[in-house]
């Protein structure tokens, strides 16, 4: 497959970068790191009339200490992501949601923020982004703007960005020490999407869930924070059943997609079953 | 087999692929890598619709475009592109519409091509295709073939008046008698989903002119039979052509074909007199390589009460898709003969009705027919078992031919010259640790363990090697089956081997320099073998049905003995002895009872081309050559047992563990026998587990790209317990069998079988293949006490 023709500009600084996203107005798009924007312009599905190319950009890799949180730079490739100190040591949902991204090719090239701008309600780090509550950290030529994960993801491949802004990094606030975490991806092979995935993130103590962080993959045009399985498992035993009952409301209130992997109602039952096994096993039951 | 002392003999030897080195890395001469100077691209524009009347191709744009040579439409071509060869025609009745390269008055599958647009790069071609202009008046698709085969049916070909394109019965034994009165009588549809081949190399072809002449560069399994079609489709006299199959990138059936792109660009390389070149995407392969099974099964089994087979019936409908390619008619034939699989019985039917859909059209893919066939056999003997409440090996046990039975003259006329399926059943069990898993199965069972256990069983066998060209004959193919061989031993006593089965990726440059080794007595590494390409290879039947070593092998093998036999007189006459006292052992003739006196096969070879000394009436060079026509098919079989675990909330299935015992004979290389087996086993998991080429009501295909049509990678797949018996084939000197399909067709039956072992407790008796877990999840909740 051929795309059609673009113009392309490759910057070296954020500044550049900006102003060239202001340069080129609605018909730009940015490139970082390609994984999926490639294919959709081989298969002619995008028409951009500019890539604005941020490999090169300076600083955008950067994975940092920030106090109470990570910063994380929107270029970090997922491969960097997963070996890193920092985000290994307190955000290791992010660890494990990434290792299930496509396969090592992917992630080698593939980026953390271009991921998330990309909102694609089937990539598996959006929904991680919700649960662990980071902040999207946005630049334009006016300014720089921080949008909570909860507003970020608007609707099916559509973010809060504006077409002037450029992400140039995630802020993701350290987790502390009691949490377990898991996320569960079900797909059918290795590198597929996930049918439905569940980020989970669990604090207990005394054998008991004293916190729950729930957001689903894939179930609706954005990634879902399941704040009613939050609530339900707060202050539950740490055991399969009563996690199980926890998991109850995993579906309500979803608008899942039904297409060759899995009906809309096949999804919403693995919301119920998938959550369950996340929270136990974020839970260690 | 002759071997020295410091050189074991090569047959039987696992060596590593000679060939491997370059094929993994890329870097070797693929046909899309083949770039002569002045090389013009097409790009073809293909129907969006599954149906439809072409009322306008406007191509007048896409000639104004930049760097755009030429555009044309299928009327424009209509005087020259003939119509795509079908070699099988199966009945004399059998209607066979016409099959032009690009579509002139009506599209019938999405991705037909319609115009083509040839440029000086790819990209600037891709970019005209969207200035052409096609008008189409849509007509009904017809997608699903028991609705194509009613009464009133929209019809793909309005000229043929009916969807069907032929109806082949075979018949043997007194049917109404099996059935009549029978204790059991098993009655199931099983349905074999559309399968897309999916090889890793992308379909390319370069046609290039040389004054009348032209060479063409295929991604082809079949460079021969390519040249003769292309001759015969593009009037281009067959001595004017060359067709070479450089390294190809894997098959499975899909390159067993002539297919418009390479009519089109040889006929566009002839009218601008310019090298010219298509390399297809994965999305338009996708659409438009041809697609394989696809068949809808209505199959009845009686059985006694003891569970002995009296008969079969087996009733099909097969999906042609909406043309009939090189042998499209003829795949489900070839699962005619395979229906009865090992068992006995006293009756069977097979009736096959070929029937026009508004899809791609089907042809051979890896097993082509055979696994259809198995598939269907082996869930009825696990049905039967259930039925009966015997143990499904049991079953089999008390049907199968017993070791001792062979030659067999099976119900559906062939005969298996070996076999031995209770050594292969038996190591199956131990590997498996059978006894162990039955226990597991049960005890999850009284648990009520979400995750359930199953146990799949296969024993299969197949018939390949295809094939005896009588037999071709009397089912009306086009062609032999015979292959050939030629073997030069050069002036510097190395070897060049030339073999008429052209490789894609199955080994031959290593399996054939063993055996010419062997026979010849000569270093592996001195030994180069040349295939692929009609100038180097002048005859050659090529490669599929695996074939290669049972037929194409076997040539190899008595060309050798003919060069040893030639090299015998000049060695006499060299060292003045008889022919009858001279031994040819390790590549030396000595002289028996003459210690010292010898010859090597090198000396020979020199002064057979120096020729200043030869006996009378032997012409100078050492060299020769054969065919081989085999006067049987071979028959590998094996038992394959899976351990499946399925997962009752999900409905996901998790190979366990998956034990394959196969029986092809005599094997020249077993790692090459290994990976034939493990690629086997991954594509016939993948028909159960994953794969479906999915149209919707319209007719339009929806597993395009690699996201929708999921293919396995070794992350997907448990490690393969892999072993062997070795009952050698009778049919030839070599005792091989073919070991290209085995897996694929063993696998798929055994992997299902499973996954109904786990769930019968809960009622459930199928899930259609392929069984993705929201289908095992609906089979569950289909029954009483299934999925929560």
């Amino acid at each position: 497959m051929i795309p059609a023709s673009f113009g392309y500009t490759r910057p070296a600084t954020v500044g550049d970068a900006v102003a060239a996203l202001a340069d080129a107005g609605e018909d730009a798009k940015v490139l970082a790191g390609g994984q999926s924007l490639m294919p959709l312009l081989r298969m002619r599905l995008a028409f951009p009339e500019t890539l604005i190319d941020l490999d090169r950009v300076d600083g955008l890799r950067e994975i940092r200490d920030d106090g109470n949180a990570l910063v994380i730079g929107a270029m970090a490739t997922h491969h960097q992501v997963i070996r890193d100190p920092l985000v290994r040591a307190h955000a290791p949902l992010l660890v494990r949601a990434t290792e299930t991204v496509a396969d090592p090719a992917v992630r080698h090239r593939g980026t953390f923020g271009g991921a998330l701008a990309h909102a694609d309600p089937a990539g598996d780090l959006p929904a991680v982004a919700l649960a662990l509550d980071a902040v999207l950290l946005a630049r334009s030529s006016r300014g720089e703007r921080e949008i909570p994960a909860a507003e970020f993801f608007v609707d099916w491949m559509t973010s809060a960005l504006e077409p002037d802004e450029l992400l140039t990094g995630v802020r993701v606030p350290k987790l502390g020490d009691g949490w377990g975490v898991h996320y569960e991806k079900f797909h059918r092979t290795a590198q597929a999407w996930a049918i439905v995935g569940v980020a989970c993130a669990v604090r207990r103590a005394n054998g008991t869930v004293e916190e729950a962080r729930v957001a689903l993959t894939n179930v609706g045009p954005a990634p879902v924070r399941a704040s009613a399985v939050e609530r339900a498992a707060a202050g539950r035993p740490a055991a399969a059943d009563a996690l199980r009952a926890a998991a109850e409301p995993a579906a309500d209130g979803i608008d899942p997609p039904g297409d060759l992997h899995g009906s809309a109602e096949y999804r919403a039952h693995l919301a119920r079953v998938l959550t369950a096994r996340a929270l136990a096993a974020a839970a260690a039951v | 087999m002759t071997a020295t002392d410091d050189r074991p003999a090569e047959i039987g030897t696992p060596r590593r692929r000679s060939e491997d080195a370059r094929l993994v890395t890329g870097r070797t001469r693929w046909t899309d890598n083949i770039a002569p100077a002045g090389t013009l691209h097409v790009a073809f524009l293909r129907s969006p619709h599954a149906h439809a009347r072409i009322e306008r191709v406007d191509v007048a744009a896409a000639r104004r475009a930049p760097n755009v040579v030429a555009a044309f439409s299928g009327a424009d071509l209509a005087d020259e592109q003939g119509s795509l060869p079908c070699a099988w025609v199966v009945t004399e009745d059998m209607r066979h519409p016409e099959h032009p390269p690009m579509a002139v008055r009506e599209v019938r599958y999405a991705g037909e091509p319609v115009a083509c647009v040839v440029a000086r790069d790819r990209a600037a071609a891709a970019d005209a295709l969207e200035e052409i202009d096609v008008d189409y008046a849509p007509l009904p698709a017809v997608v699903d073939m028991e609705a194509a085969v009613a009464d009133g049916a929209d019809l793909v070909h309005d000229a043929l008046g009916t969807n069907e394109s032929y109806t082949w019965v075979f018949e043997n034994g007194d049917l109404d008698a099996a059935m009549r009165d029978a204790p059991v009588v098993l009655e199931r549809r099983y349905v074999q989903q559309r399968l897309i081949p999916t090889a890793m190399e992308p379909r390319s072809v370069v046609c290039v002119p040389e004054g009348d002449e032209f060479t063409v560069y295929s991604a082809t399994q079949i460079p021969h039979i390519l040249r003769l079609m292309l001759a015969t489709v593009t009037g281009i006299p067959e001595h004017r052509l060359r067709v070479v199959a450089p390294d190809v990138g894997g098959g499975f059936g899909s390159k067993l074909q002539v297919y418009g792109e390479e009519v089109l660009a040889l006929l566009l390389a002839r009218r601008l007199g310019r090298p010219v070149k298509w390399t297809e995407s994965r999305s338009e392969g996708n659409m438009t390589v041809h697609h394989g099974r696809d068949q809808i099964q209505r199959l009845t089994l009686a059985a006694d009460g003891d569970g002995r087979i009296r008969g079969l019936k087996v009733d099909l409908l097969a999906d042609m898709g909406a043309y009939l390619m090189l042998v499209t008619p003829g795949i489900p034939l070839l699962g005619a003969f395979m229906f009865n699989g090992i068992y006995k019985m006293d009756a069977y039917s097979f009736t096959c009705t070929g029937v026009f859909t508004t899809k791609t059209p089907t042809d051979a893919y890896r097993g082509a027919g055979r696994p259809e066939a198995t598939y269907a056999i082996e869930r009825l003997m696990d049905e039967l078992a259930a039925e009966l409440g015997l143990d499904p090996i049991e079953v089999r046990r008390r049907n199968w031919i017993g070791h001792g039975e062979f030659p067999y003259d099976t119900i559906a006329g062939l005969t298996y010259d070996s076999g031995n399926y209770e050594a292969a059943t038996e190591q199956a069990l131990r590997l498996l640790e059978y006894d162990k898993l039955r226990a597991e199965q049960a005890d999850r069972r009284d648990r009520r363990d979400p995750v359930q256990l199953g146990i799949g069983v296969s024993t299969f066998t197949e018939m390949c090697g295809l094939a005896p060209s009588r037999v071709l004959g009397s089912l009306s193919y086009g062609a032999g089956g015979w292959e050939h061989a030629a073997v030069r031993v050069l002036p510097s006593g190395k070897v060049e081997v030339v073999t008429g089965s052209s490789a894609h990726g199955q080994g031959h440059e290593t399996a054939w320099a063993q055996i010419a080794a062997d026979r010849l007595g000569v270093p592996f590494e001195d030994v180069r073998v040349l295939h692929g390409d009609t100038a180097v290879s002048p005859k050659g039947m090529d490669t599929y049905g695996s074939r290669s070593l049972a037929v194409g092998g076997i040539a190899l093998y008595s060309a050798c003995d003919k060069v040893v036999e030639k090299a015998r007189k000049v060695a006499a006459h060299l060292l003045e002895a008889a022919e009858d006292d001279l031994e040819f052992t390790a590549g030396r003739f000595g002289v028996r009872g003459v210690p010292g006196a010898g010859a090597t096969i090198q000396e020979v070879a020199t002064a057979a081309f120096a020729a200043h000394d030869l006996p009378d009436g032997v012409e100078p060079s050492l060299d020769s050559d054969a065919t081989f026509d085999p006067d049987n098919f071979s028959f590998p079989h094996g038992t394959h047992l899976c351990a499946a675990e399925v997962d009752t909330e999900t409905g996901m299935v998790r190979i366990r563990k998956y034990v394959a015992v196969d029986d092809v004979g005599k094997v020249v290389n077993p790692l090459i026998v290994e990976g034939q087996v493990h690629g086997g086993l991954a594509q016939g998991i993948a028909q159960a587990l994953y794969e479906e080429a999915v149209y919707d009501a319209d007719g339009n295909l929806t597993t395009t790209t690699m996201a929708d049509y999921l293919i396995p990678s070794a992350a997907d797949l448990p490690e393969f317990v892999t072993d062997r018996t070795e009952t050698p084939a009778t049919s030839n000197p070599l005792g091989v069998k073919g070991v290209g399909e085995a897996g694929t067709i063993a696998s798929t039956p055994a992997v299902v079988n499973a996954i109904v072992d786990a769930l019968r407790p809960f009622g459930v008796s199928d899930v259609p293949m392929p069984c993705t877990p929201e289908r095992v999840w609906r089979a569950l909740r289909a029954t009483e006490g299934g999925a929560r």
